[in-house]
């Protein structure tokens, strides 16, 4: 088995940081057996918000990371914590809510706007809370509408402290608005009342970045393996494989390396 | 008269034959004082049984009947005074003797089990412990109960049971206290039974009881014991029909004292 | 129709599938799941039960302190002790080289380490209890301390083998501390709570509940198991 391997640190394995929102959309599941089967390299997944993702690895406890807030990303690698980061893929970020939808947001573009409508009526919004890389894109767009909702914290603003599934579990349970990214709704199996209401704003963009966990910051990081992942998922195949992805129908992650989507970026 | 300053040395009862190759005897007690938290237990008591029949420690409840047996068991230290079992201390005697208390332990075992056990503390071979085993059952008329939990067995039925595990290995002295409390006639009738076939093997008996006719049926002298300290002592012929003692006498004659 | 009612129907019905078809996937956290708590609850007994039975007859001074701290111990919240355990095992932390993190081992560190004061409290309770009752027939026999301490184990064995399935039961039922050293890998460290944890959070809340009632009987059962064993042996021996 890949564990007891991973242990002795014989055979080939990683261990991946990364959110609970890529592990909920199912990408991994998906993705990693074709890469095991290729290079026979085993890979574990620690799914976590992405602050303590990068804490993690950060520490060495990981070989590999793989979130989606670039300036956390950028800023690991400036601290000398990783080697380089490569834009692997994107997808969006929806904003959900009751489909009675009570603030009038359906449809807007303008999702600062939309929040402002929110925030203005007190409906109720749950939001991550967790440092995660959809929360702390939740807070850029507060502040982009010039609103800080956590001295509301407790009232109409609910931060859950939980991944993204937990979040929209309790969203789902409360009729509220919450904001998440595009796959780990279509994956989610407890919808309830709540439908996409607000897409498409620029703002909205979710880009992914993998980096390889310094070894000269941490000695005992399995490197060769690591960057074997990385240079995996940047190759042509491997972007063609997330871009083949798909849950419904729908394609969930968009690669950012294939050169005809370069453009999309 | 009498309150406990009976000189030790001297044989003070002719009359009662000496066990003269006993192991453990004479049992000699001088000024023996037992306290607890300044409540004095055990009076100044002082005694010498020499005689290889069975000495019954008579009288009320609350006398200290069973501390006393407990001191001379080893269980317990007096807070001053000597004992002595023969030329050896109370603490070198307790190997040789046994002691069925008054409501008797029983292991979460069998019947056989519980026999099996005490020879195991004793490091007896492995190959002699079943034929013991055997003897001790049949000597308690358990045998057809070996295998049943001891702890179901009925009051009398656990008492020949303790018994029978005390003197598996021939103890030279069985203590017992109190042995046939809350024992209906007939279990009565079986443990002083074998009370007296143990003791009639070479066992030396000291036991302790309040029930004037069973001291009457088993002893061969009698300590006569009333509110911590010792009044007499003789031999049971001697004590039943005449007692020395005045409080004694009260005693025997269905008196309460208090 | 109510949706709580829809979902535990949809539950046992995915229970029930999963173990006719005997679901790989559940089999491999079922047997995950049996194999930490199982080994944590050895490796906490073979520690536990000597000491408390050393607790329980050794008198030395400032036993009453151990003995109410034992106690207290079993109240320690398991996320703490994961917690506690993950800080440890860290590659930041003092045991960081041993590569620990993520591993079943983690897990079964932190899992003995919760179910540690259960089984010792307990030990010492019966052993405590079984000595003040034995304890003049044994001294009266001439028993050695070891051959007491073995006397009382032995008698003891039902009493405290419900305490080591007592164990089980807690680190069974655990899932914040396996959580936070284990990280939930699949095919890994993945067990049946961290599962049922990990399909809620996902909100398939039919599937999540089928494995916790699988969990459920898997839990009730050893507990059972334990309550008709002393059961018998009480009735039994007494």
């Amino acid at each position: 088995m890949v564990t007891t391997a991973a242990v002795t640190g014989e055979s080939p394995s990683i261990t991946i940081a990364s959110t609970t929102s890529t592990e909920n959309s199912g990408l991994f599941a998906y993705l990693l057996p074709l890469f095991t089967a290729e290079t026979g390299i085993g890979v574990r997944v620690v799914a976590v918000g992405t602050g303590q993702a990068i804490r993690l690895a950060a520490s060495g406890d990981a070989d590999v990371l793989f979130v989606h807030h670039p300036p956390s990303e950028h800023k690991f690698v400036a601290d000398g914590f990783g080697l380089a980061r490569h834009a692997v893929m994107h997808n969006d970020f929806v904003l959900v809510g009751p489909s009675e939808d009570p603030a009038g947001v359906m449809g807007m573009t303008d999702v600062a706007a939309a929040l402002l409508r929110i925030s203005g009526a007190e409906y109720v919004f749950a939001s991550r809370g967790d440092d995660s890389g959809t929360h702390k894109k939740e807070l850029a767009l507060w502040e982009a509408a010039a609103i800080d909702p956590r001295p509301a914290s407790g009232t109409w603003y609910r931060e859950t402290g939980s991944g993204m599934g937990a979040t929209l579990n309790t969203a789902s349970g409360m009729d509220a608005y919450a904001l998440t990214d595009r796959a780990t709704w279509t994956r989610f199996g407890n919808k309830g009342n709540l439908e996409i209401l607000v897409e498409g704003d620029a703002r909205l963009h979710n880009p992914y970045g993998v980096i390889v966990v310094n070894p000269d910051r941490h000695p005992h990081v399995h490197a060769a393996q690591a960057k074997g992942f990385v240079d995996w998922l940047m190759s042509e195949r491997g972007q063609k494989k997330i871009a083949a992805y798909r849950v419904d129908g729908r394609q969930l992650f968009f690669p950012d390396a294939l050169p005809d989507t370069a453009g999309e970026r | 008269m009498a309150n406990g300053a009976h000189p030790a040395e001297k044989r003070e009862y002719p009359e009662l034959a000496t066990a003269n190759d006993h192991p453990l005897l004479p049992l000699v007690a001088r000024q023996l004082r037992f306290d607890i938290n300044g409540c004095q237990i055990i009076r100044n008591i002082s005694f010498w049984i020499g005689s290889s029949g069975r000495t019954v420690i008579l009288g009320p409840n609350g006398a200290g009947k069973t501390v006393l047996l407990r001191l001379c068991h080893g269980l317990i230290h007096p807070t001053d005074g000597e004992l002595r079992w023969g030329d050896l201390s109370v603490a070198e005697a307790r190997a040789q003797q046994a002691m069925v208390p008054q409501r008797p332990v029983l292991l979460r075992r069998s019947v056989a089990g519980n026999v099996q056990h005490v020879l195991g503390v004793k490091r007896v071979p492995r190959k002699q412990r079943q034929d013991l085993v055997a003897a001790a059952l049949e000597q308690a008329g358990l045998t057809s109960l070996a295998s049943r939990p001891a702890r179901t067995l009925s009051g009398g039925q656990q008492q020949r049971l303790a018994i029978a595990r005390a003197c598996v290995l021939r103890p030279a002295v069985l203590l017992l206290d109190e042995p046939t409390t809350n024992l209906d006639p007939g279990a009565v009738r079986e443990v002083e039974e074998m009370i007296r076939a143990v003791g009639a093997a070479g066992t030396k008996i000291l036991m302790t009881t309040h029930d004037i006719a069973q001291a009457r049926r088993l002893a061969s002298d009698v300590m006569f014991l009333n509110d911590r300290r010792l009044l007499e002592h003789a031999s049971a012929a001697e004590f039943f029909s005449s007692p020395k003692d005045e409080v004694a006498a009260r005693f025997l004659d269905g008196e309460l004292l208090d | 129709m109510n949706p709580g009612v829809n979902e535990f129907s949809s539950a046992i019905g995915a229970a029930i599938s999963m173990i006719v078809t005997l679901d790989p996937g559940l089999v491999e956290i079922v047997l995950l799941s049996l194999r930490i708590s199982l080994s944590a609850v050895i490796i906490a007994s073979i520690v536990a039960l000597p000491l408390g039975a050393l607790i329980a007859l050794q008198p030395f001074p400032g036993r009453r302190g151990v003995v109410v701290l034992l106690n207290a111990l079993m109240g320690l919240p398991p996320v703490v002790v994961g917690l506690m355990v993950y800080l440890l095992l860290s590659r930041a932390g003092p045991l960081g080289p041993m590569g620990l993190l993520f591993t079943p081992t983690a897990m079964i560190i932190a899992q003995s380490i919760i179910v540690f004061p259960i089984i010792a409290a307990l030990s010492r309770q019966t052993i405590a209890d079984l000595h003040e009752e034995y304890d003049e027939h044994l001294r009266s026999i001439g028993c050695t301390p070891m051959q007491s301490v073995l006397t009382l184990l032995r008698d003891g064995r039902y009493r405290l083998l419900t305490g080591i399935m007592a164990g089980f039961g807690r680190a069974i039922a655990e899932v914040g501390a396996v959580l936070i050293v284990g990280g939930n890998i699949l095919h890994s460290t993945r067990v049946m709570t961290t599962t049922i944890a990990l399909e809620t959070s996902k909100g398939n809340l039919a599937l999540a509940l089928g494995l916790g009632l699988i969990l459920v009987v898997l839990a009730l059962s050893v507990n059972g198991t334990a309550l008709v064993i002393s059961d018998a042996a009480q009735r039994r021996y007494g």
